[in-house]
Formats: structure tokens, C-alpha cells, sequence
């Protein structure tokens, strides 16, 4: 499988400046520092992390709705971080997002038939075509075409989510940044999104990157996943043997942390201590030296890369891992 | 020894009077817990489970909200009863509540010590000195490090797993019987939701209080739980121990709900998804409420709605499955 997409050293950095007639800049919340990753056609690829690790802004500057700081973003062989006006508008029909919140991401003036072929609209679909196009998408996502004329607040939070990924289907994208798209929803709900997710995935040929705090749901969909901590990316690699196999000491708490539905199970929990430090002022070294209990002292001098930790495809950045040498991944 | 319990709902039903109809949010619910228990609440939003826990303190808005029918036996006597005032001098005192969003439940505009001191003053007769030695003590307990400094800090000095803690600390500044826990840890992130679960646990074998723990997880039901009551549109439909909702699930929705969440130690192909959405609770469907989205539903289910049962020792169900059995085997 070749990469669809490759995002190498990704930074966004967002100044904080202080004075209010000739503001400076006194620091900048580093949202995301150094994040370099793959995605292959046809995969889906899990961001997972706690609120504030990055993912969304990662997933933001993809697609070059805030403009990253640094870093490139290859989307099939052509660096695209840096397009602008007509090229940009182009590449969005190939780039698509579906948002968390199903109440704030659809506009509540407009019917859902307006909703669905806005897109189509502003690429110059015929009007026929569109009318045609909104029926099957419709269909496609559990809705039917009597739904066309009602508005977003007609609807519950599931049935919204769908239009909102019927609307992301309309200009047939290969990519698709799908940003918390069920934490908003209950978890009956819940499970008939991410089965529409992978029927269409399927019926579609999409890539997607599924960026999620839910690591059950993220375990469920993807099949390769990175975990990000504070803007950058601690441990990558196929989820399976991610899960089954965590090098890096936050992912194993992360993974220890998810109360499972099952009372038989004695656990050994991971509990971390503290809180997410500040991003404006990240530590040095290993970010995660304040809160990993197994803290050496090269963790707090130096700041640790990805290297590959097992046979398969599995990175980790943490100094107390070994590194495996002679991986394919 | 069987203990007594300390808080009794019987057959509550608190139904809201709106415009559109009567929304009928709680629906007949009755549950008991005794002290030192963890009785979980499970549902989805709309279930009811959160106006049960303000039914109980009686904190519904009448109108349009009343309280239309049941009981809540509170060391014996009934909360539905009694007077503003003595309501007043119960909440906060000896039942107390921890919500949901700890950005929204703690006032902006003061200091934590302020807020802590209120409190404390309110229900029990201390100087200013011995009320602000008290936060002090319990900041310690709920694990907020240097709690003496941090007390003159304002609510959005802290993070949501802190302000969450503070929170706790100020439910159990009077050392409650009985503390409703309204989707405590919901807002928070993964590992900072085991540090809360397992703060609530330490603080309830040290403290030996009641816990109500309202949530939609399935996996913090099954860490912190003795008892469950499972919830669809205003109605218990199964409540048992918790070991044995797990293992031995009775109720089809109980079915759906835990094949909806995926799972790690077994990938599934496919997630088994109930199908279609919760009803309108101003026009329940007739007979049973979960029959136009239950797989096994027979045509007896769209026409009665089934008992709630103790069809298993100590195992409460609300399904006419069950019924059909008895008289089989009967």
C-alpha cells in the first residue's frame, strides 16, 4: 500500500502576546511540536490523546484550515502546507472533515438539502446532478429523501452526525479527517455511527483519520494508530500490537486508565500523578518525564526520538525502551 | 447482619408539564441503598437517571417540573415532605451531589476558600478560623497538593480534574450519608477519571458513606459498582448485582447497550447496534417502551408493558421474555 498521505516535522505554534497597542509576542503555546506520520490508501489511521495533546490541531493543519508553523504536509507526492486561494479550494474536494459536535457544525438556518449541496454548489455541480447526488447520500447514511426539507434542529444528535457525513461524501473525497466524530453521541448511537463509518469506508474507498480520546472506539475502527502526548507523538504503530503490546509508559497508563465493562477483572492500574503540564511551557527532555513513574535521569536532558521498538510496525519515543534493530516497519 | 438502608426511592414519578405535553421523565422508580454501598444508575441521555438524583434533593424547577407521585425515605422519613427550610438544612449536609460539568458547578467569581467557607458556616455553627482549617483538611483528603495556597486560588486556576476534586471536597465538607454523583467524571480525560474513581473509592471505605453513582459508562459501572439500576426512557428496566448484570443480562436493551461498545479484548467485526433512537418521552409508544427497537419484541410487547419483576432472586426485570417463561414452565 503506498502513502496517501505523509506529514513530516508538522508545527503549529500560536503566539501569545501581551500589550494591547503594539502587542508582542511573549511565548507560544506549542499546540503541536514535531509531528511526522504516515497514512496508506485506504486505512484508517487513530489519533488518540487526552484534550490538549494536539490531535485536533493536527488534523486542523492538514487540511490548512489554520496554517501549520512548520513542517510539511505531502499529500500524494506534492507538498500542500503551503497552497493557497484556487489550489487550496481545489485540494478541499479531495480533503474532507467531519466535526465533533453535530449542534454547532451544521448551520441551523439551512434545510438539509441546502446543507448537503453547499459543497456541490461551490464546486459547480449541475443542479440536476446535485438534486440526484443528495437523494443517494442521503440514502447512503440511514436518511431518507423526506428528511431533505427539514432543519438540522428537527433531528437528534445521531441523525445530525449523519448529515454531517453525508455532506463530507458529496465531492467523492479519498481522505477524510474525522474530528471526535462520536463523543458527542450515546453509546447505542454510537455504534450504528461507527458502523455507517465502516460500511462507507468500504462502499467507498476512503482513507480516514479518526482522531479520538475513546480508546475502545479507536481500537474498534482503526488499523494503525498514534498516540499523541502534549504535541507529539510518544508511540505509533498496527493496533493490534499496539494494545497487545504498549512500549511507551503513557500508553500503558492510557490503556490501563479505560474502566472496562467487566467487574470479574482485577486490575493492575497505571494511575498517573498530576496533570497535563502546560504547553506554553512544555519540560524539557522527555515531555512526559513529570509524570512517568519511571523517570531516569537522561528523561529530563534529553528529548527522545521515534525509533522503532519491536519487529512489526511499532515506533515509541522513550529513552527506557530498546530499540529493535532489522524492523521492516 | 442485613443492614437497613439509609435511602429508599419508592415508586417515583416526576413528570414536567411543558407546552408540547407531559414529558414524562421519571417514570415509576424505586431503588434502596445502604450505607457504605456504590448503587450505580445507567443510561442514555434522556433516560431519566439525572432527574431521579435532583428528585431525590429536590432541586426540579415547578414549575414546570413536579414531583407527581412515590416516595424518598431518607433514614425513614419521606424528603417529599418536607419543608424549603428543612430540605435546606438536609442537602449539602447529609445528602450531597457531585456534577457532572465542574467548570459550570463552582461559582467563577470567588475564591475556593470562599466558597468552601459558605458551606461549611451554613450547616454547622464554627468561627471562620476552624470553617477554613476544615477546607483545608479536606482539600488534603481529596488529594490537592499545598491545599492551605491553593485555597485562595478562583475556580479557573484550577484543571478540570482539580476543580472536579474540589468539588468532591466541598460535597463531603459535612460529612454526608449519602452522596449522588452525577456523571462525576464524564468531562474528564481517561487517566484523570481513574485518579477521581479512585479517589471516590478511598474516600468511601474511609468515610463509609452511600454512593449514587449516575453514569452512561458501562466500564465505570462495572469498576465502582455493588448494584445496578439500568434506565430506558424514565423506567428501571433490570437492576441487580452487579456481577450478575454482567454475567447474566436480562433485558434486551441491556443486551444492546453492552454489544454497542467496543470492545479490546475481543475486536468484533462489526459492532451489533440498537437500532433506531430513543422515544419521545411526551408520547411513549404503547406497551412496552423499548419494543419498537427491541429484536426479540413479540406482539404482546407493543401492547403491554411489562412488570418490573424479580423474575431471579435479587434480579429485577422489566420484560415480557420472562414472563412467557413462567407460565411455560408453570
Amino acid at each position: 500500500m503506498s502513502n496517501l498521505l505523509e506529514v513530516k516535522n508538522l508545527k503549529k505554534h500560536f503566539p501569545i502576546k501581551k500589550g494591547a497597542i503594539f502587542p508582542k509576542q511573549v511565548g507560544a503555546v506549542k499546540a503541536v511540536d514535531g509531528v511526522s506520520f504516515h497514512v496508506r490508501k485506504g486505512e484508517t489511521l487513530g489519533l488518540v490523546g487526552e484534550s490538549g495533546c494536539g490531535k485536533s490541531t493536527t488534523g486542523r493543519a492538514i487540511l490548512n484550515l489554520i496554517q501549520p508553523s512548520e513542517g510539511e504536509v505531502i499529500y500524494k507526492g506534492e507538498d500542500i502546507s503551503h497552497y493557497k486561494g484556487e489550489k487550496l479550494r481545489k485540494l478541499r474536494q479531495d480533503i474532507q472533515i467531519i466535526f465533533q459536535d453535530p449542534y454547532a457544525s451544521l448551520n441551523p438556518r439551512m434545510t438539509v438539502e441546502q446543507i448537503i449541496a453547499e459543497p456541490m454548489r461551490a464546486f459547480g455541480t449541475p443542479k440536476k446532478e446535485r438534486e440526484e447526488k443528495i437523494d443517494y447520500l442521503l440514502d447512503v447514511v440511514g436518511l431518507s429523501s423526506y428528511h431533505k426539507h427539514r432543519y438540522p434542529h428537527e433531528f437528534s444528535g445521531g441523525q445530525r452526525q449523519r448529515i454531517g457525513i453525508a455532506r463530507a461524501l458529496t465531492l467523492d473525497p479519498e481522505l477524510i479527517i474525522c474530528d471526535e466524530p462520536v463523543s458527542a453521541l450515546d453509546v447505542s448511537i454510537q455504534a450504528q455511527v461507527i458502523n455507517l463509518m465502516e460500511d462507507l469506508q468500504k462502499e467507498f474507498d476512503l482513507t480516514f483519520i479518526f482522531i479520538a480520546h475513546d480508546l475502545s472506539v479507536v481500537h474498534h475502527i482503526s488499523d494503525r494508530v498514534a498516540v499523541m502526548y502534549l504535541g507529539e507523538i510518544v508511540e505509533v504503530g498496527e493496533v493490534e500490537e499496539l494494545y497487545a503490546n504498549p512500549k511507551h509508559p503513557y500508553t500503558q497508563a492510557l490503556l490501563s486508565a479505560i474502566p472496562e465493562a467487566d467487574p470479574h477483572l482485577k486490575r493492575d492500574r497505571m494511575v498517573l500523578e498530576g496533570d497535563l503540564p502546560s504547553p506554553s511551557n512544555p519540560p524539557a527532555g522527555c515531555k512526559f518525564h513529570t509524570r512517568c513513574p519511571f523517570a531516569e535521569e537522561i528523561c529530563r536532558t534529553e528529548h527522545p526520538e521515534l525509533k522503532d521498538v519491536s519487529t512489526g510496525d511499532h515506533q515509541a519515543a522513550c529513552h527506557l525502551v530498546k530499540e529493535v534493530v532489522g524492523s521492516n516497519g | 447482619m442485613e443492614q437497613e438502608p439509609i435511602l429508599q426511592v419508592e415508586n417515583l414519578h416526576t413528570h414536567f408539564f411543558t407546552k408540547s405535553g407531559v414529558v414524562k421523565a421519571v417514570d415509576g422508580v424505586s431503588f434502596d441503598i445502604k450505607p457504605g454501598e456504590t448503587l450505580g444508575i445507567v443510561g442514555e441521555s434522556g433516560s431519566g437517571k439525572s432527574i431521579t438524583a435532583m428528585s431525590i434533593m429536590r432541586l426540579i424547577k415547578d414549575p414546570p417540573g413536579k414531583i407527581v407521585d412515590g416516595r424518598v425515605l431518607f433514614k425513614g422519613e419521606n424528603l417529599l415532605e418536607k419543608s424549603k427550610k428543612e430540605m435546606r438544612s438536609i442537602r449539602g449536609n447529609q445528602i450531597s451531589m457531585v456534577f457532572q460539568d465542574p467548570m459550570t458547578s463552582l461559582n467563577p467569581v470567588f475564591t475556593v476558600e470562599k466558597q468552601m467557607v459558605e458551606t461549611i458556616q451554613t450547616h454547622r455553627k464554627v468561627s471562620k478560623k476552624e470553617a477554613i482549617d476544615r477546607a483545608v483538611e479536606l482539600l488534603d483528603l481529596v488529594g490537592i497538593p499545598s491545599a492551605r495556597s491553593r485555597l485562595k486560588s478562583y475556580p479557573h486556576e484550577f484543571s478540570g480534574g482539580m476543580r472536579q476534586r474540589v468539588m468532591i471536597a466541598l460535597a463531603l465538607s459535612c460529612d454526608p450519608e449519602v452522596l449522588i454523583a452525577d456523571e462525576p467524571t464524564t468531562a474528564l480525560d481517561v487517566t484523570i477519571q481513574a485518579q477521581i474513581l479512585e479517589l471516590l473509592e478511598r474516600l468511601q471505605k474511609e468515610l463509609g458513606m452511600a454512593i449514587v453513582m449516575i453514569t452512561h459508562d458501562l466500564g465505570v459501572v462495572a469498576e465502582v459498582c455493588d448494584r445496578v439500576m439500568v434506565m430506558y426512557a424514565g423506567k428501571p428496566v433490570e437492576f441487580s448485582e452487579v456481577t450478575e448484570l454482567f454475567d447474566h443480562p436480562k433485558h434486551p436493551y441491556t443486551w444492546g447497550l453492552m454489544s454497542s461498545i467496543p470492545q479490546i479484548k475481543n475486536r468484533q467485526d462489526r459492532l451489533e447496534a440498537i437500532s433506531g433512537l430513543p422515544p419521545d418521552l411526551r408520547d411513549l409508544p404503547q406497551g412496552c417502551s423499548f419494543a419498537p427497537r427491541c429484536k426479540h419484541a413479540m406482539d404482546k410487547c407493543h401492547e403491554v408493558d411489562p412488570a418490573f419483576r424479580e423474575h431471579i432472586p435479587a434480579h429485577h426485570v422489566r420484560c415480557l421474555l420472562y414472563e412467557e417463561k413462567e407460565e411455560v414452565t408453570t
